[in-house]
This record gives C-alpha cells, structure tokens and sequence, in this order.
C-alpha cells in the first residue's frame, strides 16, 4: 500500500475496486488489524485499528472462506458466536437463523469437508453477521457462487444497509458492485486513483436514448433547445444533454407535441468502461 | 473466555479427527504388549536375586518408549496448527474476532497441553497399573517423574508453537525434531564424558542440553524412577549415568516459558 488515504461514511455500502494485486485484501486486513501497516493512521468506528473491542461491531467475510472441516455448519457458527461473547440463548435463536437466511438449514448437520465452494461461501457470510455487526466487510462476497448465490449476497446486503450497517466491499464483479454500492473506490498498486459516487445524479454532458412514435422531423429539430448531436434513426434518437437537469422540460415539450413516448434513458457511463478508463487495460500489471 | 473457546476447539479437533484416540489405542497396543512380555518374564524371575532392579529396568524401558511416543505425537499433532493455519487462510475468520492474538496462541497451546497431559496422565498409569498386575511391582517417584516427562512434552510443544509462528510446517517439525536429536545425541555424549572421565566432552553434552534441554529433562526423570542400585551402575541407554542436575529442569521451565513468551511476541507482531 502506498499513501492510501480514504473515508466510508456510517451506513453506505463501499466498493473498493482494483485489479488483482492492487492491494485490497491487504487493505482490509489492515483495517482489521491482521496485517500492520509500516505507517500511517486510521480509525474503524472511530477506534484505533486493531482494538479488540471494537471487533465484535465488525463482521468479515475473508477471501475464499474457509474454516475446520471436522466442524458442522451450525456448529461453525456457534463457535464464532462464542468467539463473539454472544450469550448460548441468543446463539440458538441467531444460529438457525442465519443457516435460514443463506439457505443452509437442511445442512446444519453437514459437516464443512462435504460443502461445496458456494456452500462454503454462503456459511462464511452466516458468520459475518452472526453479532448483528455495525461495520461488515465482505472481501469478494460472491466469490464462487452461482447467480442464486449472488442474488442471495446482494439481497442481503441490500438488508443488512436497511438495517443501517456499513459495508466495506471488495470486488471483481464491477456489475455488482454497481448495482449494490454507493460509493467506489479505484485502487492501484496500492494507491485509491479515484473514488466516485454511484448515486449522485450525473451533471455532466449524457447522451439520451429515447424510443418515440409520432416524431414529426420539425419537433425532431426542436429538441435543439436542448439537444446537441440529435441523431434520429427511425423511432429511435439519441442525443446529448449538458445534463439531465433539462429531461423533464424536453419531455414535457415532446408530450405536448403529440408524441407518444416509450423509453427515455440517460446513457451512464459503466462501471467497467470507468474502470478501463481509471486503471487502464493492463490492469496495472 | 477467547482463550477457552479455542482451548476447548483444540481438544475437540484432536478428539473429532480421532487424533487422541488413535494415540490412545497405539498407547493400549504398546500396554498389551508389554504386559504379556512382562507376564513371561516375571515367571522366570521368581528366585532371580535382582528381581526388583531387574523389573525396575524393564519399567524405565518401557517408560523410554512411552516417552518417544509422547514426543513424537506432541509434535506431529501440533507442528501444523498455527503455521497450516496462516498459509491456508483459516486464522482469519478468528483473528479478526473480538479475541487477542495472545489469547488465540494460548487458546491453542493450553488445549495441545490438555492432550498431552491426558495422553500422558492415561499410558502412565496403564503403564503403573500392569507392571503392578503382571509383577507385583510398584515403581517409585512415578508422579515426579511423569512430571518430568510432562515437561519435556510441554517444552517440545512450546518450541513447535514458537517455530510455528515463523515458519512453514515442514520446516518447523524438522527444527523442533532436529533440536530433540541434538539434545538427544548430547545426552548420549554427556554420559559417554562422564564414563571416560572427560571433562570436556561432558561439557558439550552439557552445551547440548543447554541449547534444548528436552533430553535433560527425560534423564532426570529415569534418575528419579530408577532404582538405586541400577543407578549406582552409572551408564545406562534409559537413565541417568550423568544425572542432570535440579538446576538443569528449573532451566528446562525457564527455556519454556521464555519460548511460550517469545512465540506470543512474534505471532502478536506478525501478518496474518
């Protein structure tokens, strides 16, 4: 890691995104405390890194999860909950709980050697939310799942936000990463190139994609009031807006012309083809 | 609180992967075979003036192997524990619990010495009980010198515990090991010294045991078992021709808490 300087805010969902190598286990082993750093300074829930206290508000899914195979999935669980401090009667509510919510309580019994890598998966996201955790980190969560599986990862972290957790994401599968974060952070060779809001409104210069019938070529040019760069093909247009501040006049102006509208949708620019852009093609390898 | 959690995962991981038991029964496997051999034996010892240093002896050499068996299973069961651990990834959905490193590795250690100590505490007094059943015979000092056996487990384990925190498991069993060898060759050497009358090479035995006085601690104890007389005879593959001194096991516990305080350093400091 070099110089990484960095802010989550309570109750968002964070992705750090980088190629492989680029430092983002590590960082979260930092945070973490598993792995020191030569220098510098940060605070997790406005503790020092590594306070043992501070642990038990913190969930964490490690990269390829993995844990005693001798063990049985229910009994993996009340082992970390023990590890927690959680009290015997609230693990036998939590535990089945758990097991219920990542699909694998007809095999509580089973024993961890027969999991297969998405079951494996699956019971080490159990883990991580077995003390109902303020902070959770989950490094490359749906590693080795199938799509169910991945559903299941962003239903829950989906309720774990509601929930107002904070989660700390790495991940490869940047068309996850778009659908579930708030924020993302690009990371190379062990420095954050740039840290962008997924949610904000883009005010920069969008292309529109809009499906219309009725366009008569007149109200075509009128979009120019707008518009620039109209491009009509059919029943579909494209053009660029400076930003999508001015979509509902435009759209008010078409509907009052008479014409019937099927699609509007600002053109974002992909996660990837961002990705592409910041990290550059060779994944900075 | 931690600190039991993984002491009692410990023993449940040596008891569940059938480690324990597997000891155990080669431990009733070696009882049996020597209490038919002791059986015979003793029927032919009814008129034999030496009875006593004669069962005596035949007691200190199934206590040496016992031994042997101790030490090899204390390493091997736990020469992988922390070192496996850390390379396969597994200690950090522990490490980043609300538990301390030093409770983690003492977690570990005390649930190693909780095994140890039943394996021993259990093959010992199988030991005590057919060498009773077969010959009548009761051995002396047993507790002080199980304790000493004990020890010298607890020594070994500490080492592999503190080679673990550094190195890789096969490199690790190989230091702990090669170490017990060079103790092991030192004792031998030491008595050698003793019987030529050399002083000097008494004192390599001594260097030997000073650098890993694992095999200090057994010779004392077969001094402590051994009958007078058979002592009195001073050069023995089992014993104590140069019995090592009280000093030497305070130095033995000193070697051993050093260790175990030098291996919570080096796994409290290191990258998990």
């Amino acid at each position: 890691m070099d110089g990484l300087t960095l802010e989550v805010r309570r109750g968002e969902v964070f992705g750090f995104l980088g190629p492989n190598g680029a430092g983002k286990s590590t960082s979260i082993k930092m945070l973490l405390g598993l792995v020191g750093a030569s220098s510098g300074q940060a605070a997790v829930l406005g503790r020092p890194v590594g306070d043992v206290e501070t642990r038990r508000k913190i969930g964490f899914l490690p990269e390829h999860f993995r844990f005693y195979d001798w063990l049985t999935a229910a009994e993996l669980l009340d082992v970390h909950g023990r590890l927690y401090g959680i009290p015997r009667q609230r693990r036998r509510e939590r535990v089945p709980a758990l097991l219920a919510l990542v699909g694998l309580e007809a095999h509580h019994r089973k024993r961890l050697r027969d999991f297969s890598k998405g079951m494996l998966q699956r019971i080490g996201l159990a883990q991580a939310l077995l003390n109902d955790p303020q902070l959770i980190f989950l490094d490359e969560p749906t590693s080795g799942l199938d799509p169910i599986g991945r559903r299941l990862v962003r239903d829950i972290i989906k309720s774990q936000r509601e929930r107002g957790a904070t989660l700390f994401l790495n991940s490869h599968l940047l068309s996850e990463v778009e659908i579930t974060c708030d924020r993302v952070a690009f990371l190379k060779q062990g420095q954050v190139l740039e840290i962008r809001d997924l949610r904000a409104v883009p005010d920069q210069m969008t292309t529109v994609f809009l499906r219309a019938r009725k366009l008569a070529t007149e109200t075509v040019s009128g979009l120019a009031r707008w518009a620039s760069s109209i491009r009509a093909d059919g029943d579909r247009i494209t053009f660029n807006v400076p930003n999508t501040e001015v979509l509902p006049e435009l759209l008010r102006y078409l509907l009052g012309r008479g014409v019937d509208v099927y699609e509007v949708t600002p053109q974002r620019i992909s996660l990837e083809e961002r990705f592409l852009k910041v990290i550059g093609e060779d994944g900075g390898l | 609180m931690a600190t039991w959690v993984v002491a009692a995962l410990t023993l449940k991981e040596a008891a569940r992967k059938k480690i324990l038991w597997m000891a155990l029964l080669a431990g009733l496997a070696f009882l049996t075979l020597f209490g038919v051999a002791e059986h015979y034996q003793t029927l032919s010892l009814r008129a034999v003036p030496l009875r006593p240093q004669i069962l005596n002896t035949q007691f200190i050499v199934a206590l040496y192997a016992l031994n042997f068996l101790v030490l090899a299973m204390t390493v091997l069961t736990s020469v992988d524990t922390l070192s496996g651990e850390i390379a396969s990834g597994t200690i950090h959905a522990v490490a980043s619990k609300p538990i301390r490193r030093r409770q983690l590795l003492m977690g570990k250690w005390l649930g190693f010495v909780g095994m140890l100590t039943i394996f021993l505490a259990l093959i010992v007094s199988g030991l005590v009980a057919v060498t009773y059943w077969m010959s009548g015979y009761q051995a002396h000092h047993v507790l002080r010198g199980s304790t000493l056996m004990w020890l010298e487990g607890v020594l070994l384990l500490t080492l592999t515990f503190l080679f673990g925190t550094s190195f890789s498991t096969l490199t690790n069993g190989v230091m702990a090991l090669g170490l017990h060898g060079l103790a092991f060759l030192g004792g031998w050497i030491e008595q050698f010294g003793r019987l030529s009358d050399n002083e000097q090479v008494v004192n390599v035995g001594v260097l030997a045991s000073i650098v890993m006085p694992s095999e200090a601690l057994w010779r004392r104890a077969a001094f402590e078992i051994q009958s007078p007389v058979v002592n009195a005879l001073g050069f023995s593959p089992f014993g104590a021709g140069a019995t090592p001194s009280l000093v030497m096991v305070g130095y033995a516990v000193v070697y051993t808490v050093a260790a175990l305080g030098l291996a919570l350093r080096l796994f409290g400091k290191r990258d998990l």
